[in-house]
């Protein structure tokens, strides 16, 4: 598949914005969908829909062997050892939620320190912080540098004998900063230390294969790689998976239930409690497939094609101050226009068809950091191109034109 | 909707030269409200009297052009006002903004009426409510207060 014509298979492209055609820049938020993505939905839900686990019925079969079928297959795309390391949750952040508790139930007591970065999203916080005020837990920041960069040494200073995970994300969603994960896990295997990685802005723009990263756990959010809204997965090495005790409980994560006793299912499936989401789970097969039919390297070098042709574009303009300049950067651009606030550029954007965000982010902290209230992002897909920079940096200049600065 | 009909010279005045802020002084009451979505924040302080007057009123906040107008309108229609009126005005002002009605009270100036009606335009950019109200929320918060 060319990305040259990709637009096409993405049919949200169709309509017009405001009169205008549509400059999707907030794929760190959510991607679009592509037509087989969103076929696949409505074809499994006409054709073979039952719950899965469960009954006997020929839907029930047909149903469940597509569901199990998309766990080889996400195995397979990020290089897992075994089949049960791939645990479907609703989102990253129910990954990381669980991995909080899981994890912390077992392994987190008062003192012990949980070392994230000032990066992180507030999803790879906030589930620590339940950990902080029920168990007494320290959670450590690992500084940002000027350039919007967490540096290895940052983190090596900041591990002592009281560390008990480390959680990081793989890519900032504000910075763009890709963090050295690779050598962070190295680091922390010397110490014996888990590690978690946020892969929310990092699986949707770059080859992840978890035998060469090493990681404990790795949290995917499939509706940013083209996939199904209400869909996650957590990638949990195979010793977690036998170690940790469940999550949620609920239906099809148990082994025998009885009035006085409990014993819970093995594997992956003690967590996950429930009816599992299933026409999304079937459909994310199609956005891999879509994937590695355009290949994630020529996606990721594509995007950063886009993306420097748009960084230079807007240096360009002296009152726009881009954030952060991280040595590697994901497919993000975050930047403030002087004397403009976010919020205002966002709208006046809009009416040229220009879909950014402003706001936080949900990375206060970072922003706390930076000494800003907000910032305006933009963020790339494999459906954006230099003319969609080009038009954002027109668009940029009508802000300055409406504010008269 | 034109943009310039929504970014009216009236609220780029007020968004780059807020009137009334800080804190003034001897304030009796105050509340503050900031919004999770995009950060903006607003915190009013005013000064009631014994006849139950606004005496004075500032705002200290910190957010977009649309926010920092809004409390800035806020405050110097209001200000001087006894409670019966700034009850009105706020709840025609909310009116207008999300329900798109008309203001309906007869005591404001036509230079108080352009002023108030500049914020109009917001109704048709139904995420920028939050924006225009959250002063106006926030002054009732203040009043409420005591």
């Amino acid at each position: 598949m060319e990305i040259k014509n990709i637009k096409k298979e993405f049919p949200i492209f169709k309509q017009k914005i405001n009169g205008k055609p549509l400059v999707y820049l907030d794929s760190a938020n959510s991607s679009q969908k592509p037509k087989v993505v969103i076929d696949k939905i409505s074809n499994f839900y006409e054709t073979e829909f039952s719950n899965v686990g469960r009954s006997v019925h020929t839907l029930a079969v047909k149903a469940t062997n597509r569901f199990e079928a998309v766990r080889d297959k996400v195995k397979q795309y990020i290089n897992a050892k075994h089949r049960e390391e791939i645990i479907f949750t609703k989102g990253a952040t129910e990954g990381i939620n669980l991995v909080a508790s899981s994890f912390g139930k077992k392994y987190i007591n008062k003192g012990d320190e949980i070392l994230v970065t000032e990066l992180e999203h507030h999803s790879n916080y906030v589930p620590w912080h339940y950990l902080r005020s029920e168990k007494g837990a320290v959670i450590k920041f690992a500084q940002v540098n000027s350039d919007g960069d967490v540096e290895i040494d940052e983190i090596k200073k900041q591990i002592t004998n009281k560390t008990k995970i480390i959680a990081i994300t793989h890519i900032s969603n504000v910075t763009g900063a890709v963090l050295p994960i690779t050598k962070i896990v190295d680091l922390a295997k010397e110490r014996n230390i888990p590690v978690l990685i946020d892969g929310t802005q990092g699986a949707p723009h770059s080859h992840i294969d978890m035998q060469k990263i090493g990681c404990d756990f790795y949290a995917i959010s499939c509706h940013k790689m083209y996939g199904p809204n209400g869909l996650g997965i957590l990638y949990m090495k195979k010793k977690w998976v036998d170690d940790l005790p469940p999550y949620q409980g609920g239906g099809g994560m148990i082994d025998e239930v009885k009035q006085d006793n409990i014993t819970f299912a093995e594997e992956h499936t003690k967590f996950e409690a429930g009816t599992m989401q299933t026409a999304e789970v079937v459909s994310f097969a199609e956005a891999l497939n879509f994937i590695e039919e355009i290949g994630i390297k020529n996606i990721a070098s594509h995007e950063n094609e886009v993306l420097e042709y748009g960084l230079e574009k807007l240096r360009k303009n002296n009152s726009v101050n881009i954030i952060g300049s991280p040595k590697n950067r994901g497919s993000v651009l975050c930047f403030t226009i002087k004397d403009i606030h976010p919020h205002d550029i966002a709208t006046i954007l809009d009416e040229d068809g220009v879909a950014i965000r402003a706001g936080h982010h949900c990375c206060q902290i970072l922003h706390d950091k930076l000494g800003i209230a907000a910032t305006a992002r933009a963020s790339i897909g494999v459906y954006n191109d230099k003319e969609d920079m080009d038009i954002l940096s027109e668009s940029i200049k009508n802000c300055q034109k409406v504010f008269q600065v | 909707m034109e943009l310039k009909e929504l970014y009216q010279e009236i609220i780029l005045d007020h968004g780059k030269n807020p009137r009334n802020k800080g804190k003034c002084e001897g304030f009796t009451n105050d509340a503050k409200a900031h919004n999770t979505l995009c950060g903006d924040k607003v915190h009013i302080y005013l000064k009631l009297n014994k006849d139950k007057k606004i005496e004075d009123l500032s705002f200290e906040g910190e957010g977009c052009a649309i926010s920092l107008a809004s409390a800035s309108i806020l405050t110097e229609t209001v200000k001087g006002k006894d409670l019966s009126f700034i009850t009105r005005v706020s709840d025609d002002f909310i009116n207008m903004i999300k329900n798109k009605k008309k203001i309906t009270i007869n005591s404001l100036t036509p230079d108080q009426m352009t002023t108030i009606t500049s914020l109009s335009g917001v109704q048709e950019f139904p995420m920028r409510v939050k924006c225009a109200t959250m002063a106006w929320h926030t002054l009732m918060s203040a009043i409420e207060k005591k």
